[in-house]
């Protein structure tokens, strides 16, 4: 495999649009093209993201349409990706996969989505979509049910007081909203307390409001290149060090809702493929839907042992200035979750983290960071790790 | 001529909305109806699945037989749902969840009669059949 190397990356803001998903797609693709010293005309294929299109805007086949926005060249084929939230890393993957093998040298990878303008119930059907349909949607299912179950399962089986695990977990939303206003582009920019979480609404017991991230919009891109011709390009290439990518099935296949057995195998072929563990890692960009989700992960990836990463916010150990900075860029909690683009939009966090340009929320001295992304009910996990 | 082969779309009675009326094995739904809740064993090498399967991916092949869900399973984790999906919002508010039956396991809701704060993880739970107020068929967990 050749070295690959990400050249420009770009996003859009998160939040509420008024934007097509090609529109914002557009966006952060030209910026990304310009910012690597390319013109479209460079770019060999498009490894294009995005979930509920056909659904919400009734666009389906929307990556042709998203080359020709960007005015990439006819030989340059643009693929749909679609893993749910994973959708975007996933893309990602097979992008660096393709330039690693040879077969391309230069391409754009990226995500787009809509998800504020649907309303709630609406947007919690298209998203509960990503649960097998025959049994599980059918009975209701929804995405904070899922995680909710976690939660009361993580409770219950290290033996900790619900109540206690909600505040630890209250402090995960109070950390990510906290880095969140450090960030132009997240979509909630306002610090909240422990207090805000645990007085706001139950959405599925025992999650509440403010335990869950926001549907947004948005769209996020970047360039890959091989490792030399990135080189030539860009002042400040960051190379991708390790990917990964695992299988799941659907929620009633799982027994241990607290163990997301395609994390640990996606973060192990990265760890592996990159020849470090997780001591290496100095930053982290993962998929915190919701608040115990960022506590599940910390422990699947292997950053904490299992049942102990549940005090890691209320420690401040993933704070900004902490010995592992979790979600500088605000996570899905705060930056904004448009399922489409996310895995993008992490990418591009820890590439401007490395390159040393997340000003206020820089995290000192980063040369390795990791993103996560979780996609559907724990059936699909990407994991990328980049280096300077 | 022969006359056109109706559809069979037996799955389109199961589930508060039903997304897919059709499956190989639409027998399922027969059963429901006569009060059981069933799954396919595998004939060749004995594997169970539970939502039913037509085919085996230990055998290759698809010589199955039906079982009843019977007999008690542990109760894995659940939630209550304050917002539920658009079309399933007359049901709010309902408990979904997962028990444990060892060979296979099980997703659904609580029996509407039961309450979340009556059940903890690791509990003993059985399935049964059961028919929604809106004349769908589903099946639903209770304390065994
Ligand atoms: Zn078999």
């Amino acid at each position: 495999m050749r070295e690959v190397a990400v050249l420009g990356v770009a996003m859009t803001k998160f939040g509420v649009s008024d934007k097509t998903n090609l529109e914002m797609f557009a966006e952060a693709g030209l910026e990304a093209i310009s910012k690597s010293s390319l013109n479209p005309k460079d770019i060999q294929a498009l490894f294009f993201g995005n979930c509920l299109g056909d659904f919400e805007e009734g666009q389906l086949h929307m990556a042709p349409f998203a080359h020709a926005e960007l005015g990439l060249p006819t030989g340059a084929p643009a693929t749909r990706f679609e893993s749910a939230c994973a959708t975007a890393t996933v893309a990602i993957r097979h992008a660096a996969l393709l330039v690693g093998a040879g077969i391309y040298d230069v391409v754009l990878a990226g995500g787009t989505e809509r998800a504020a303008g649907m309303g709630t119930p609406l947007a919690t059907r298209t998203f509960a979509m990503a649960c097998q349909a025959h049994h599980e949607s059918s009975a209701g299912i929804t995405f904070p049910g899922v995680f909710a179950m976690a939660a009361h399962m993580y409770a219950h089986k290290y033996g900790i007081a619900l109540s206690e695990l909600k505040r630890h977990m209250a402090e995960v939303a109070v950390k990510n909203h906290y880095h969140g206003s450090l960030n132009p582009k997240a979509h909630f920019r306002k610090p909240i307390t422990v207090d805000t979480v645990l007085n706001s609404m139950m959405v599925a017991d025992p999650l509440q409001l403010f335990d869950c991230c926001p549907f947004s919009d948005g769209a996020a891109a970047l360039v890959l290149a091989e490792a030399n011709k990135a080189r030539e390009l860009v002042e400040k290439p960051v190379f991708i060090a390790g990917t990964g990518q695992a299988s799941a099935g659907s929620l009633y296949l799982q027994r241990d809702l607290t163990r997301i057995k395609a994390r640990e195998e996606a973060s192990r072929q990265a760890f592996s493929q990159a020849g470090i563990g997780p001591q290496d890692v100095q930053v982290v960009e993962l998929h915190d839907c919701f608040t115990i989700a960022e506590i599940l992960a910390l422990e699947a990836m292997g950053f904490y042992g299992f049942g102990s990463a549940y005090k890691s916010a209320s420690s401040r150990e993933t704070y900004l200035g902490g010995k592992l900075v979790v979600n500088p860029s605000g996570g899905l909690k705060a930056k904004g979750h448009p399922i489409g683009a996310t895995g993008a939009a992490q990418v591009t966090e820890i590439v401007e983290q490395l390159r040393g340009e997340c000003g206020e929320r820089q995290v000192n001295g980063a040369r390795v960071g990791m993103v996560d992304t979780l996609g559907g009910d724990f059936g699909t996990v990407c994991n990328i790790i980049l280096r300077v | 001529m022969a006359a056109k082969k109706e559809a069979d779309i037996r799955f389109s009675k199961f589930g508060t909305v039903s997304f897919t009326a059709i499956t190989k094995v639409n027998d399922f739904v027969d059963f429901l109806e006569q009060g059981k809740v069933m799954g396919s064993r595998c004939k060749d090498c004995g594997l169970m699945f539970f939502p039913p399967r037509a085919d085996c991916h230990n055998c290759l092949a698809g010589n199955m037989e039906w079982f009843e869900v019977t007999g008690k399973g542990k109760l894995v984790s659940y939630s209550s749902l304050a917002f539920a999906p658009i079309g399933f919002g007359d049901d709010l508010p309902y408990t979904i969840a997962l028990v444990d039956y060892g060979q296979y396991k099980v997703f659904a809701r609580l029996s509407p009669g039961l309450k979340p704060e009556d059940v903890s993880v690791g509990m003993e739970m059985k399935t049964v059949a059961n028919r929604l107020p809106n004349g769908q068929l589903n099946y639903v967990f209770e304390r065994a």
